[in-house]
């Protein structure tokens, strides 16, 4: 990798940032509030990517590891009176522990059948969220309330209800993990998660210890996975056991294919460009399901590789 | 009614923070304008914006279609008897797909992007609770038909009503003691293990417990379950009365097997009608429900002693005797719940005269306004009945109806008072700010 292309790579992705960084003060109301939601999703979406799209490992259960974020941080403010920070950080650590768990347990099979013992795992996740009801609020969920979701650094104080604020905090953590995905896939340890993807035994048989690399991405994965989902409780107030669902671990695996994956910036282009077709669709009309399928057939027949891998394949070689 | 919503509505939304702050300058420049009362007067006309946050998808959406059925009735009603305030009724349809997350959106949506003046309508409890945290920030009235405990328990904000529709801990409270003194005193629940079933399980045992009898044994149901054999083992052989209030697509596979499992005798069966909303009471499986009684809201069968009212409502909504809609005999109504969005458009109406409504910037006199209120007179209004309300826990008292299902149709045998549901509050909103 030249130095010239390094400076290109990061200039796109800091100008990335920038831009999203100026629509905070010229999006209309509406659309402002969906890109905090987005930015937050988008993360989840990386966070996925990194396992699937570099280390080639396929899950359907990562709405448990956005989900022990979403309840670390949510049930530390409401049980424990965790402040905001430390409730961020009780949603990681929620999620890299149930991350490593799960890592040293479905990293003994692969394929379809990691698919489905990830699947099952997020499957307890969700009945156990739902059997201790009278802490988590089952499938009806909580509510955090405006007053615990005040930051307060040094002397400052930042209310996250507030829309810039959001925002901002929704972007910081999006920039955070978007050149922690970049530093970690251009490292020997993403190179190695590469290889794992393309020949695990060949790459073994060079003398790498595949197991170890493998856990390291489920937990970096499931760590970011919990970011975003920590983010999502402190950010919008609500922890509910829908983010536990079949439904949001199938979602970043669409958002990913969409957007391109194996690519760092396809996460958030495939989270927006799901997220509004579904928007101005629903719009429209109460089939929009439909109208997102069509979308995704065509996405599938004209860009196999989602929207940034035909960027890459055609146009931008360099893209990372 | 209309449902279209525009992309990035860049003639009411604001294109940055500068230009509003510019526009703010402008605005009160014209405001001490001469034109400015004609412009003021123009205003007062335009539509009063309901954001209606539906479930035309996902699985709310019979009830959704019918929810909006009644709201467009009510509507029609309002606006031809002169609207509020002198302005007619806009409404603002957005689909949540019942999904909580959706939901929220659907609530800013309404509320920054078509501009709506308030939010309404929404039934399903984890949406509304997944929602109710935008509607707080936004500050933008939420009036819920959803008879979740959740407004009354004090766990949501200021901004969230409902009132025109019991909760459920009321309802299970008021049915209580006719099921000790009719069903029997030895009671097992059977209840979908979510938060509808939580506040079936919560409430009607200390209820039961007051009124002599108790619950013998609380069967939880996941809401993955397809087959119901395997649970019915679990009932005691002493239970006199089984309690059911499952719902879903699943109820026809579950009343079959609990007939199947008790074959001409068993425990008398109440439930609670939300699990046949919708639902032709006469479809094959159901055999094993005659005899049995149910809680309704409000009557999905026409009445002997129906009022002018009820019948007025009816014909609106437009549901034949039996509760299906006029024009389609196989399509039923979810008539035990859908009242409550007629009955809240009418409390909408009554706190916005009331509060002199004029625009957003009224939002929250409104809020108080409806707090204010306490009491709606049985009548057009209000056909199922009269109703109180406590503006301090948002949440309104009326009466429940306990219907036999006999002859192939639901008959009311009792009818509760108002004061069978009163429970304590445990919250009071008005001390948050506004």
């Amino acid at each position: 990798m030249t130095e010239a292309s390094t400076a290109r790579i990061y200039g796109l992705h800091i100008a990335v940032v920038a831009v999203l960084f100026a629509l905070n003060f010229l999006l209309p109301d509406y659309h402002h509030g969906l890109f905090a939601r987005i930015l937050v999703l988008a993360t989840f979406a990386m966070g996925y990517n990194l396992l699937f799209g570099y280390a080639g490992l396929l899950s359907l259960g990562h709405a448990m590891f956005f989900a022990a974020g979403l309840y670390g941080s949510g049930l530390a403010i409401t049980n424990l009176g965790f402040g905001v920070v430390a409730a961020f950080i009780a949603g990681l650590g929620c999620g890299a522990l149930l991350s490593l768990i799960v890592g040293l347990l479905a990293l003994r099979t692969s394929g379809v059948a990691f698919m489905i013992v990830t699947m099952m795992f997020a499957q307890a996740v969700l009945l156990t969220i739902v059997y201790f009801n009278q802490w988590t609020g089952g499938d009806q969920g909580l509510v955090l309330q405006q007053a615990s979701r005040i930051l307060t650094v040094g002397g400052a104080s930042f209310d996250l209800t507030a829309p810039a604020v959001r925002y901002l905090a929704a972007l910081a953590l999006f920039a955070i993990v978007l050149f922690l995905t970049l530093a970690i896939v251009r490292s020997r340890f993403g190179r190695v998660l590469v290889a794992i993807r393309e020949n695990e035994e060949r790459t073994r048989m060079l003398g790498y210890d595949t197991f170890a690399n493998k856990l390291a991405a489920v937990v970096l994965s499931g760590v970011f996975c919990a970011a975003a989902g920590a983010a999502y409780a402190l950010l919008f107030g609500y922890v509910g056991s829908n983010f536990a669902s079949v439904q949001y671990s199938i979602l970043p695996l669409l958002w990913v294919l969409a957007g391109g994956a194996a690519t760092t910036l396809g996460p958030v282009i495939g989270t927006l460009f799901i997220y509004y077709v579904t928007d101005i669709a629903s719009s429209y009309t109460s089939a929009w399901l439909l109208i997102v399928g069509v979308a995704l057939i065509l996405l599938v027949l004209f860009a196999p590789k989602g929207i940034l891998g035909a960027v890459r394949k055609r146009w931008i070689g360099w893209l990372p | 009614m209309t449902g279209k919503g525009r992309f990035f509505d860049l003639t009411n939304g604001k294109a940055s923070r500068r230009t509003v702050l510019k526009g703010l300058a402008a605005g009160a420049g014209l405001a001490a304008a001469p034109g400015f009362v004609r412009y003021a007067q123009a205003q007062s006309s335009a539509p009063i914006k309901i954001g209606f946050q539906a479930h035309r998808t996902g699985i709310g959406a019979a009830y959704g279609r019918w929810y909006e059925r009644t709201t467009a009735a009510a509507v029609k009603a309002i606006n031809a008897a002169g609207g509020i305030n002198g302005r007619p009724i806009e409404i603002v349809v957005e689909d949540d797909g019942t999904d909580a997350a959706r939901g929220a959106e659907v609530v800013a949506k309404l509320a920054n992007q078509h501009k709506v003046d308030i939010v309404y309508g929404t039934l399903f409890s984890n949406v509304v609770v997944g929602s109710a945290p935008t509607a707080g920030e936004l500050k933008i009235p939420y009036y819920v038909v959803s008879e979740g405990y959740h407004v009354a328990s004090g766990k949501l904000n200021r901004y969230v009503f409902q009132p025109g529709i019991t909760d459920v801990r009321a309802q299970v409270t008021s049915v209580a003691p006719w099921i000790a003194a009719n069903a029997g005193k030895k009671v097992t629940m059977i209840f979908p293990d979510y938060a509808f079933g939580y506040d079936h399980r919560d409430y009607l045992p200390p209820a039961l417990q007051k009124a002599g009898a108790e619950v013998v044994a609380k069967i939880a149901i996941p809401p993955t379950e397809s087959s119901f054999t395997k649970y019915f083992p679990q009932i005691p052989s002493e239970t006199d009365a089984i309690y059911h209030v499952m719902v879903g697509p699943a109820v026809l596979t579950f009343v079959k097997e609990l007939g199947d499992f008790y074959g001409s005798s068993g425990p008398k069966l109440f439930g609670f009608i939300d699990s046949l909303e919708a639902v032709d009471i006469n479809s094959p499986g159901l055999e094993y429900l005659d005899g049995s009684h149910f809680w309704e809201g409000s009557p999905r069968y026409a009445q002997a002693d129906d009022t002018e009212a009820q019948k007025a409502y009816r014909a609106a909504v437009g549901i034949d005797d039996n509760g299906a809609a006029v024009a389609d005999a196989k399509d039923v109504s979810t008539a035990a719940h859908m009242f409550g969005c007629w009955e809240t458009l009418y409390v909408i109406k009554k706190a916005m005269e009331d509060a002199g409504y004029t625009g957003p910037g009224d939002r929250a006199k409104l809020v108080e306004a409806t707090e204010a209120l306490t009491e709606f007179a049985e009548g057009p209004e209000h056909p199922q009945g009269k109703k109180l309300f406590n503006g301090k826990i948002h949440q309104c008292f009326g009466h429940q109806n306990i219907s036999k299902l006999e002859g192939g149709k639901l008959k009311v045998v009792h009818k509760t008072t108002i004061e069978d549901g009163m429970y304590e509050p445990e919250a009071d909103y008005t001390k948050q700010s506004l």
